[in-house]
């Protein structure tokens, strides 16, 4: 047995799914393969169980060399284990607006919007991002690991006339990032077509003669789109976008690499940022909690609590360690709190870790230290993001 | 994957260089290519004692974490210092890139030539 561990975001798959033995790293006969898996085995992915299924946490290429294509030129990602639904009828908004934390009032066709999804203490059940594809039709984008949990809130919570489907299983989700996007997908696509702003998307785009929506998203922190198309066509979508990249550096990446672009650019990551027990007030997404809304699930809880007990705050590492999630964060001998995401940030290059701490124990540039394997490590408050693009 | 005959191997994945009572130790080509693009690595001090089977230091690459465990039973003589601001040597050059001299060996673990070793790995590999 071999004796390194897979760690960080991976682990995600132990709490969600338990679909990995925590001994072996090896996932059991339910993890499920996206319609890209041989493509990655193929093309020399280095395949790991996550979040219930199958995917390359690396190609032959390394986690840096992945991290370094999407923040310099473009880099693609099978993101088909992504969950889908569908949310139709009259009553479709109203519903939104009552089981998310965001405001779906107005909102523009064609446009896409992030909310949390709260339980009745204020808790995550999932976040999310809400496609509007027209009157009271939406297009629902969940994690993985939460697509039934999600399904079957829906379902529980949904009043008047309005239909929810899981639709996931009918779509192959591919993202292409990097600031040599648009210029890569102008080979095989009509750049008259494409999304114009950030958070919009073209649900009847065509790429490479494949219909799929093209949506101007992603989780890497860098300009990019994200591709929803039918299952059936996501190896040819994925092969076409990959031989239209080929002479601008485009390289296939994994999960490893969408790991640390996500917690450079400090993206918060369902299980760790946020989960059932923390408010999307704590993990800092006071932007998509609308507290003026009428009342939505969770509102009485977090109200009840103003302001919130808990802030996530960024850190440097500034000692010799690497933080990684669940480690305390410790102010003159006193826990303040944990590290909820950290490792080595490859553009950076230095290490860095998200943590949920006590609410104005730390400003930035305060000093703390980090409980890094029996080892008390010292770390800087910083701003969040770590790293921010250059305006696209 | 290289695996240089003169060598002794673990089953931990860790190489040995043995000149009398003293030898090098570092990570095999195989351990440095499953780990991956090795970010920090943390090493015992000059004195230290280390013993057969048992940790005696860690690296980390961007997405994991191991110990490495000592081939043998002996004192830390000299550590590879330059390993603190460039770890991805080890990536580079496994078998150049020792992570530390020990002397005054007393005990061993069980070790496998090099042919034994490759032998291990690829039915590790198959396990997988």
């Amino acid at each position: 047995m071999t004796r390194w561990r897979i760690i960080a975001a991976l682990s995600v798959c132990c709490r969600a799914g338990h679909t990995t033995d925590p001994e072996t790293g090896k996932g059991n006969c339910m993890d499920k393969k996206t319609p890209l898996y041989e493509t990655h085995v193929a093309a020399g992915g280095k395949i790991v169980p996550f979040a219930g299924w199958l995917l390359p946490v690396q190609y032959g290429t390394g986690v840096i060399a992945e991290h370094m294509a999407v923040r310099r030129a473009c880099g693609l990602f099978d993101v088909s284990h992504m969950g889908e639904l569908t949310l139709k009828g009259p009553d479709a908004t109203a519903n939104l607006n009552r089981i998310l934390t965001n405001d779906y009032t107005k909102m523009d066709d064609g446009r896409a919007r992030y909310s949390p999804m709260c339980n009745g203490q204020g808790g995550c059940v999932d976040d999310l991002i809400v496609y509007k594809k027209g009157d009271n039709d939406y297009f629902i984008v969940v994690n993985a690991a939460n697509t039934d949990k999600d399904f079957a809130w829906f379902l529980a919570h949904l009043q008047g006339d309005a239909v929810c489907e899981n639709v996931s299983e009918q779509y192959g989700q591919i993202a292409l990032q990097g600031p040599k996007a648009a210029d890569i997908l102008a080979r095989i696509a009509d750049a008259s077509t494409f999304p114009k702003k950030y958070y919009t998307a073209v649900f009847d785009g065509i790429v490479a003669g494949i219909p799929c929506i093209i949506s101007r998203t992603g989780y890497t922190g860098e300009f990019g789109y994200e591709f929803y198309c039918a299952a059936g066509d996501a190896v040819a979508l994925w092969d076409a976008l990959l031989k239209a990249g080929k002479g601008d550096g485009l390289i296939p990446c994994g999960l490893g690499a969408r790991d640390t672009l996500r917690l450079e650019a400090a993206m918060p990551l369902y299980g760790h940022e946020m989960d059932d027990t923390v408010s999307p007030l704590e993990t800092g997404l006071d932007f998509a909690v609308k507290l003026e809304k009428p009342d939505f699930i969770g509102k009485a809880a977090m109200t009840s609590v103003l302001p919130p007990a808990r802030e996530r705050v960024g850190l440097r590492v500034t000692g010799r360690g690497i933080a990684r999630e669940e480690q305390d964060v410790i102010l003159n001998g006193e826990k303040i709190g944990h590290t909820t995401s950290g490792t080595f940030a490859p553009f950076l290059g230095y290490p860095v870790a998200m943590a949920l701490v006590r609410k104005g124990a730390v400003k930035t540039g305060g000093k703390v230290t980090v409980s890094i394997r029996g080892r008390e490590v010292e770390a800087e408050v910083t701003e969040l993001p770590f790293y921010k693009a250059a305006r696209h | 994957m290289k695996t240089p005959e003169e060598l002794k191997y673990t089953k931990s994945h860790e190489w040995i260089r043995i000149d009398g009572d003293s030898a090098e130790i570092g990570l095999t080509d195989y351990a440095q290519s499953e780990l991956g693009d090795l970010v920090f690595v943390n090493l015992p001090e000059e004195g230290d004692a280390v013993t057969a089977g048992k940790t005696f230091a860690d690296v980390e690459s961007v997405k994991t974490v191991s110990d490495v465990f000592s081939p043998v039973t002996a004192v830390v003589a000299e550590v590879n210092s330059e390993l603190a601001d460039a770890p991805e040597k080890i990536n580079e050059d496994p078998y150049g890139a020792w992570l530390v001299k020990v002397s005054g060996i007393t005990g061993t673990e069980e070790l496998m030539s090099a042919a034994e070793y490759e032998a291990f790995v690829a039915s590790e590999k198959a396990e997988h």
